[in-house]
Order: C-alpha cells, then structure tokens, then sequence
C-alpha cells in the first residue's frame, strides 16, 4: 500500500490555477440556486411550526385554512404515510420533517400549506388551529442525563440507562488506569461548548412538482441528490427512478444539506395540488428547523511522564443529539486522540437526546469539540511540565505506523509535518504585545470515499463533457475538469464539466466528508482511462495497424514501433472527427465505491488581543498548516483551509444557539446569532502540505473540513496565554471571558 | 391589497411594475422582475446578499420596499458588466478565487463597486469594514479583500 | 485471524473487542460474524467500516482480506 509510485508525478494541468468555468455565472448574477428556479402554475408553501418545546398535538383543525380562496392544499401527518413500523430512519426522517403526536422542539413542523401566492399562504397559516398540551421540556445536555429528564424519544430508551442517552461509542488501546498509575502528572478538566449552525447564507429551498401518473421532479439545493431521491420516494412511496432529482447551484452546505427537511413536504403538497410547489425556508426556520450541530459537555484527562511522554489519556463527551438519535458521539470518540501515540487511550462519544432539533453533520462532525477539550487540556500540561507546547506535541505526535485509537494502522500521514512547519513558521516568532497572546492546536478528520458513478464523452470536435454525480459547492467543476484534462493530455478548456441529475448517472453519494474532487476525480480519472482504451482502439482502425502497437501520450496516440515510423500522431481531436466512421461515439464511464480516502490533519496558529474592560477578543494574526495530499487546485484548497478557519473562529468566539427557561430558540437570526464578519477577521495565512495520499492515483485527500477541527483549541490557549484565564466553555464571549477574568481576580 | 404602481430605472433600462404596497424591493426584483442575481439570505437586513444601489447608494433590498422605487435608479449584479466586458470587480473575483459557493458573490460585488465608487485607493481595513454588512460563509474573507484590492488597482489604471 | 471490534459494535457482539475468524473477504467476514452475533446486522444498515492493515474499506465487500492481516471493525464514518 505504501507504494512510492504516487509521488514524483508530474502533472502539466493539476497544480496550476485556472479560471473556475462557473465564474462568470456567478459573478454576473446567472447561476440558478436553489430558489431562483419557477415552474408554469407554481403554488407557493409554507410551514406551521411549533412555538413548544415539547407538546402533545392533540389536534389539528385545518377546515378553515383549506376553504381559503387561494388555498391548494394543507398537510399534515395525517396525510403522510405512517411509517411507525417500518425502518426507523425513515421514520426519523419524516416525522423531523413533519410532528406527528407530539412536537419535539422549537420550529417542529405541524402542518403544510400550498397556494397560489405567498400572502394568502401566510394567511392560511393563521386559520390553522393546532390545540397542544405542553410537555415538560429539556434543551441542555447535562440537564437531559438528571433522573427527573423528560424522556424525549420513549421508543429509543433502553432498559438500565437513561432514557435521553442512545447509546456509547468507546474506542481506544492499551490499559489506561495502568497508564495513569505510571504519570507523573496529570491534568483532568471539563470543557463545554455551545451548538453552533453550518451558517451557510443560501437558506434551503425547492421546488417539487408530482403528477398523478407517479412521476416527479424536484429541483433543489443539497449535497446528495441521489440520497434526496431516494429519501423522498421511500417516504412518499413513489418509484426510485421516477422521481429525477436536480442540484441546483448550491449556497453553501457544511454537512446541513446532505439531508432532507421540507423537501418530502413540498413534494406531498405538489401531489395534492397536482400543481409545482416552491418551497423556501426563512432565516429563522434554517435555524430552528434545519440541522446544526451538537452542544456537548465533556471530561478530558491526559497523563504525562517528566519528559513529557504521555502515558494515557481519557476522554468522555456527551454529544446532543437534538431530537433524533445519530451517531455524532461515535465520530467524536474516534477523533478525540488520532493526532497522538498515546499507549494507553480511551475515548468514549455518548449521544444524547435534547428538546433541540435534528442535529445534522457539520464539517468534520463532531471532531472540533473533542479537539477543543483535548488540545486545550494539552497545553495545560504542557504548563505543569514547563515544555513548549509544540514541542510536547511533537514528543507525542502519531506517525506513520502508529495505531490510530479506532483501530487502523496510519500509511503516510501529516500531522508531524504540520507541526514541524508551525515550529518553524515565521507567525512563531512574531511580536506580541500587552494582553495579546499566541495559541496552537491540530486536529484530524478522516475523509471518506463511496460510491461513485461518472459518465465522460467526447464530442465530435474532440472536446470533453464529464458528467458526474457529486456536486460542486466551492470549484469542484474545475479541479473535476482538470483531472481529466490531465489524463486525457488535453488542455483544461477542452473539458466541460456537468452535474448529472439522478436520472443521468447511476447513484452517487452524497458530496460529505470532503470526498466530492476525490471520489470524482477518481471516478474522472478511471473513465478518461476508459475512454483512451477507445481512442487508441480507433487510432489503430484509422492506420490499419494491430491496437498493440498503439500507445497514449501527451494527447495523442501514436504508432510504436520502427516498421510505423511513417505514421504521425493521431492527436485526440483527430480522431474524435472520425468517431462516426470508426465505431461511432467514444466515451468512458467508470462506477464503483471509491476506497483509500486519506486522512488529513492540520495544525493552526493564532494570535489574539483580549480587551479586559470588554472581554472582547480580536483574532490578530492566523495560520493554517494542512496536509491537503496533492492539491488539484492551489486556490481552491487555500480558500478551503481559511473558510474552515473561519467557521472555527466563529464558532471559538460568539456562534452559540441560546434557548430560554421555556425551551424556545431565542436567537434565530443572523443579527444574534452572529458570524465573523470581514471586519471581524485578519488575512488567513496557510500553508498547503502534498502528502500524497497512496490510496488515490494522484495522490489525492479531502481537503474540506480538517481546519475547522483546530481553532477552538487554538483560540482557548491564545486566550489564556493572553490574559492569564483559561476558557473551559466554548463560545469565549466576551460576557464568559469577563467573568473568568472577574473570577480569577485579573 | 392594492397594488402600487412603479415606474423607475433598473441598470438603465425603464421599468415598470404593480406590487402591492407591502412588498419588499427584494421580492418584486426576484420574483416579478426576474433579477435573481439578487439573493436572499435573510430577509432582514443581516446578509447582504439582497444588496443593490438606489440613486448610488448602496441598500439592503430586503428592507426596501417595492414602492418606494418609485422615480429612483436600481442598480443590481445583472447591470455590472458592460456588454461582455465584465466589471473589472467581477474580473478579479473570478482571478482571485473569491468565491467558493457564490451566493453572497453579487452582493459583495454590489458593496465593492459602491465603495469604489467613492473611495478609490482604500485600504485592507476600509475594505473590510465597507464589507462588514455583508456575509460570506465559505471563503474566510481572505480572497474577497484581495479582489477588492486588485481590482481597485486596474480601475485606477 | 483475529478481528478488532470497537465503538457501538461491541455492544452487539456482547462486550467482546476481538474476535478469531477465518475470512478471504470482508462479505466473508461480515457473513460469518453475524452468523455467530445476529446483533451485528442492525450496524450493517448504518453501515460498517472496515480497516485492513491501516486502509479503510468502507463499501467495497468483495476486497480480499490477505493471509496474516490486521483486521478492525467500525461504524461507518460520514461527514460534513
Ligand atoms: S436578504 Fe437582505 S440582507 Fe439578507
Ligand atoms: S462564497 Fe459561499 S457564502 Fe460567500
């Protein structure tokens, strides 16, 4: 597996910087998202959402919404099919997407309305009348683990542990009490961080239309189009390959798009109404009713040797779930130590069941929480043991061998690198002045494959369309392009790449885990190969010669050997011109379950200023180190590394989902739910590392979400070398860092 | 409700509409007028990403109402371009990948031409405190600034 | 050969965190070890991640498993 073949390529498109070829689109205002697409006889819809907590639905009386003038349909989940028998995802999914006996959180769905224009849909709203019986509620998840915890979801509690907690996931190696009886020092604390929102500016929307005959059509904007189909016609029951999903241009996603919300809905209102329904979230309904991520709670001990060896570490977070169970604790378990060798680790992720919606996956899930806990505990020891904290880090750091502490054994991998190139980094050595402070932190994300399905035909005149099934949320379409323009030896104009819907390719999916440039381009690189196997098989026809004789190179095929020396190169354009003559179209298409993802770390650097009379914290300087395997397409990769910084920041200094006594959401909006504006931030230095990734042919990792997981840790230890407080809940609001300051007498 | 009756100027072009009088700009841009390069990101005035010029000045179009256009000079992301000339600021977006998903793009541009407008040489700092009211999620800021900046370059040229 | 069991599918194969199966691919694996743990087809819907000798397979069932290889079992990873 370690075969050194990968790297020493040399790439004449991959590397360099080309022109994004959906740039003009989106600069001149063209692009269609998900809400800039209408229909012939579109009816507009929207949803009545629960303004409880938690709350039984005793009834619904929609008689005089559904007599409005205007009004096309109303639905509830007494319209939708009752899955309680069936596969318990799917019946997750649809009563997330609609309540059925009781509402589980704040901005629940309770009923649907379509009509033919958004002010009479408003008004429909207003003539439902739901009569609810409220429900003891509980939004926190320490709070949701008390004994006298409403049980949220009594079908998912189990016999002898609480009924709120889903279940552990454990992970780790070696003996770790044995490992702590052998530390000199120890250090053992507890971190909190806040739920954040992936933020992403372009609210969910769709338009659906579903006629009696059992076809369907829904434009939307998402992550996975195929899993959106597939999702949708099980729930409503419909054909999986009558309903043809189409990607729209999609306005950010960060893991909140790569599921269903009100899509099911819009397209059971559009079949009631056998007329296309447009369906658009509000900003408020992004946040109470799509999926953020999780609060968590946890407990970090790390034990050390004098020299700074570590002995054995432990890590527990209780991961918030929201409403309905998911496997979030399981990620943060596998996460919490895969930067370190640790002899003897233990790592356990606990979901947990909250009046909060759905939480959903937001890049790196799961990950920066841990990372928070264990890289700020790190620095502590570094402390007590008076080494440098990059120094410690590197004592301890995992390499290429070491076991991972979910079981896998690391091929070549980065975080030493990273972490040598911080060392070494000129932001090390920058001045700082009063109340400023310098943090470090790494962190780990796996990366991930799946099934990939991808369709490339060349045209007459020799140029390119690959069609491909994951979708483009940042310049996917040119590294996609330049992919094969490089296998094929042809320039990256030559090729134009399209996003399939679900009736053009077969299943793909859903473009998470940073897998969108490396399972397509994988999947581009095998077809293109495909398809050379086709040119060289007509270059043959066209010289009359046996096709062993043919070989591919630069673009060309050409004739080996001495007794061909009179014939020249047939270059791809010319023999794409005589496709029609020759055996017709040539094309290549490559499916398959896209393997070897590479895991990626990172190590950052901040600098921050903390304002004692305000606690207000100001990011000064920012570095991001990353091991992005081969960069297809530096930009891209760098812009990558500073959103995910970004986000952390964010995250790190004010993101934080804040719920009232009486369980309700009370900052739905961005004006208090506040993210880094440009103001806010400094330029985001990175450095790129090219680890090549053995499992992909060119070397290739994700490069989208690793950066997110460092920053929270990274700030926490700036701040507390700032000004001397150490944050053990994240966001460090100003209001928290006040207090702290207050507390420890500063 | 009543409609409002509007005549007014969009990119240079006249223009006129009915919207009923509680109607946002936003709203009678996108969806009666067919602008959808103006976006929505909120609806209240928190993004940025409606953003447009009314007589030159740069407005949230969420928090405008479709009346209130009446007689005024709209300029939206569709008018930047000079035929097929881009806007050197749509020129250095592109060159300096600064956009990753583009739906806070036409808005940035909006914001950027409006503090070009006025200001032709600005510094990092004023650019991103003209940016302030305008939210990006995917790009970190970074390579908006850096656009801004060549593209304030070519246009002083 | 011994197979490493860890997270949520300890559970289902009653606490124990390895295994001794004889396998040449994952379907083989997996067959034989819900064979013996009938619990452990609940994680297959969700889904089961395979690591042989350090490369994660997370699909691809037919992949051989090599005579003298280390074997670990997950619950499958998804992302953002
Ligand atoms: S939509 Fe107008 S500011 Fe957000
Ligand atoms: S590029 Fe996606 S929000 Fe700015």
């Amino acid at each position: 597996m370690n075969d050194p073949k990968y790297t020493g390529q040399e790439f004449k498109v991959i590397g360099s910087r080309v022109k994004r070829p959906d740039g003009i689109d989106k600069v001149t205002g063209r692009a269609r998202y998900g809400a800039d697409m209408n229909a012939p006889g579109q009816l507009v819809a929207l949803m009545l959402r629960s303004p409880h907590a938690h709350a039984r639905i005793k009834k619904i009386d929609i008689s005089k919404a559904e007599k409005l003038p205007g009004v096309k349909a109303v639905i509830t989940a007494a319209d939708l099919p009752d899955l309680t028998e069936g596969n318990a995802g799917l019946f997750d999914t649809l009563e997330n997407s609609m309540a059925r006996d009781r509402a589980l959180y704040d901005g629940h769905a309770v009923a649907g309305v379509a009509a033919i224009d958004k002010s009479t849909a408003k008004k429909a709203l207003k003539l439902i009348k739901v009569t609810y019986e409220k429900l003891p509620h509980v939004t926190d998840v320490d709070d949701a683990l008390e004994d006298d915890a409403p049980i949220i979801q009594p079908r998912y509690a189990t016999e002898g542990q609480h009924g709120n907690l889903i279940n552990k996931g454990e992970f780790g190696q070696g003996d770790i009490d044995q490992g702590f009886a052998e530390a000199d020092v120890i250090v053992e604390r507890s971190y909190k961080t806040g739920q954040t929102h992936q933020g992403y500016i372009e609210p969910h929307a769709c338009l659906a239309s579903v006629s009696p005959d059992g076809t369907g059509e829904l434009w939307v904007t998402t992550q996975g189009h195929y899993s959106y189909r597939n999702t949708c016609a099980q729930l409503l029951g419909m054909d999986i390959a009558k309903l043809k999903v189409t990607s729209s241009e999609i306005g950010g996603g960060f893991g909140g798009k790569t599921h269903v919300w009100m899509e099911p809905i819009a397209l059971a209102l559009s079949r009631k109404a056998n007329r296309p329904v447009k369906m658009v979230m509000s900003r408020e309904e992004v946040f109470k009713a799509s999926g953020p991520t999780c609060s968590t709670s946890m407990e970090i001990k790390i034990g050390a040797k004098k020299d700074g060896t570590i002995v054995a570490a432990r890590a527990e977070c209780r991961y918030m779930n929201g409403a309905f169970p998911g496997m979030w604790g399981t990620l943060g378990g596998m996460t919490a130590f895969a930067c370190y060798s640790i002899p003897n680790n233990k790592a356990i992720g606990v979901n947990v069941l909250c009046n909060r919606p759905k939480v959903a996956a937001y890049r790196a899930p799961s990950a920066p929480m841990m990372a928070f806990g264990v890289e700020s505990t790190i620095d502590q020891l570094s402390k007590e043991l008076g080494i440098d904290p990059v120094e410690l880090r590197l004592k301890n750091v995992a390499r290429e061998g070491t076991q991972a502490p979910y079981g896998p054994v690391w091929g070549p991998i980065g975080i030493e690198p990273t972490l040598e190139a911080v060392r070494d980094h000129p932001h090390m050595k920058a001045k700082l002045g009063k109340n400023q402070g310098r943090g470090v932190a790494c962190g780990f994300w796996f990366n991930i494959g799946g099934q990939t399905c991808s369709d490339l035909n060349i045209g007459p005149d020799g140029t390119v369309n690959l069609t491909v099934g994951t979708i483009d949320v940042g310049g996917a379409r040119a590294s996609l392009a330049m992919i094969a323009a490089e296998e094929l030896g042809i320039t990256y104009e030559d090729v134009k790449v399209n996003i399939g819907d679900t009736s053009s390719l077969g299943h793909n999916d859903t473009t998470e885990g940073s897998r969108g440039t490396f399972s397509s381009g994988m999947a581009a690189i095998f077809a293109a190969r495909k398809a050379v196997d086709v040119l060289k098989e007509r270059a043959a026809k066209m010289w009359q010669i046996p096709v062993e004789s043919v070989i591919w190179e630069d673009g060309s095929a050409r004739a080996n050997g001495k007794e061909h020396s009179n014939l020249s190169p047939l270059t791809l354009k010319d023999i794409a011109k005589k496709a029609g003559s020759t055996g017709g179209p040539i094309a290549g298409h490559h499916e398959a379950t896209a393997e070897g993802a590479g895991v990626s770390f990172a190590s950052h650097i901040v600098d921050v200023e903390v304002d004692p009379e305000t606690g207000k914290t100001q990011i000064l300087r920012y570095t991001v180190v990353q091991d992005a395997g081969k960069a297809i397409h530096p930009d891209y990769v760098e812009g990558q590394f500073q959103g995910a910084a970004a986000q952390g920041i964010g995250w790190a200094l004010n993101e934080e989902y804040i719920y009232g006594k009486d369980g309700r959401l009370q900052n739905s909006g961005f004006l208090d739910y506040r993210i880094p504006v440009c103001s806010d931030l400094p330029s985001i230095d990175t450095k790129i590392l090219e680890i090549p990734n053995p499992g992909h042919p060119y070397g290739i990792r994700g490069v989208g979400e690793t950066s997110i997981v460092p920053p929270l840790g990274a700030i926490g230890n700036a701040v507390s070398n700032a000004v001397g407080v150490r944050m053990y809940e994240v966001p460090m609001s100003p209001p928290r860092i006040l207090k702290a300051l207050d507390e420890a007498g500063v | 409700m009543a409609g409002v009756h509007v005549t007014t100027t969009i990119n240079s072009d006249p223009v006129e509409y009915v919207c009923p009088a509680d109607e946002s700009l936003m709203d009678v841009l996108r969806d009666r007028l067919g602008l959808m390069g103006v976006k929505e990101g909120c609806g209240t005035g928190d993004c940025g990403a409606c953003s447009i010029t009314l007589d030159g000045q740069l407005v949230c179009s969420c928090l405008v109402l479709g009346a209130e256009a009446e007689g005024r000079a709209i300029t939206t992301v569709e008018g930047m371009a000079d035929g097929q000339n881009l806007h050197p600021l749509q020129e250095q977006f592109i060159n300096n990948a600064a956009l990753q998903c583009g739906i806070c793009t036409p808005g940035f541009l909006i914001a950027a031409k409006a503090l070009l407008d006025e200001n032709s040489d600005p510094t990092e700092t004023e650019i991103r405190y003209a940016l302030a009211g305008n939210l990006c999620r995917c790009t970190g800021y970074d390579k908006i600034v850096k656009a801004v900046q060549a593209a304030a370059k070519d246009l002083r040229k | 050969m011994e197979v490493f069991l860890s997270g949520s599918l300890v559970d289902s194969l009653n606490g124990l965190t390895s295994v001794e199966v004889e396998a040449k691919t994952i379907r083989e694996l997996l067959t034989r070890l819900i064979d013996r743990y009938p619990r452990l087809e609940d994680h297959l819907e969700e889904g089961i991640a395979v690591a042989i000798d350090g490369t994660i397979i997370r699909d691809d069932w037919e992949t051989p498993i090599p005579v003298g290889s280390e074997v670990f079992l997950f619950p499958r990873i998804i992302g953002g």
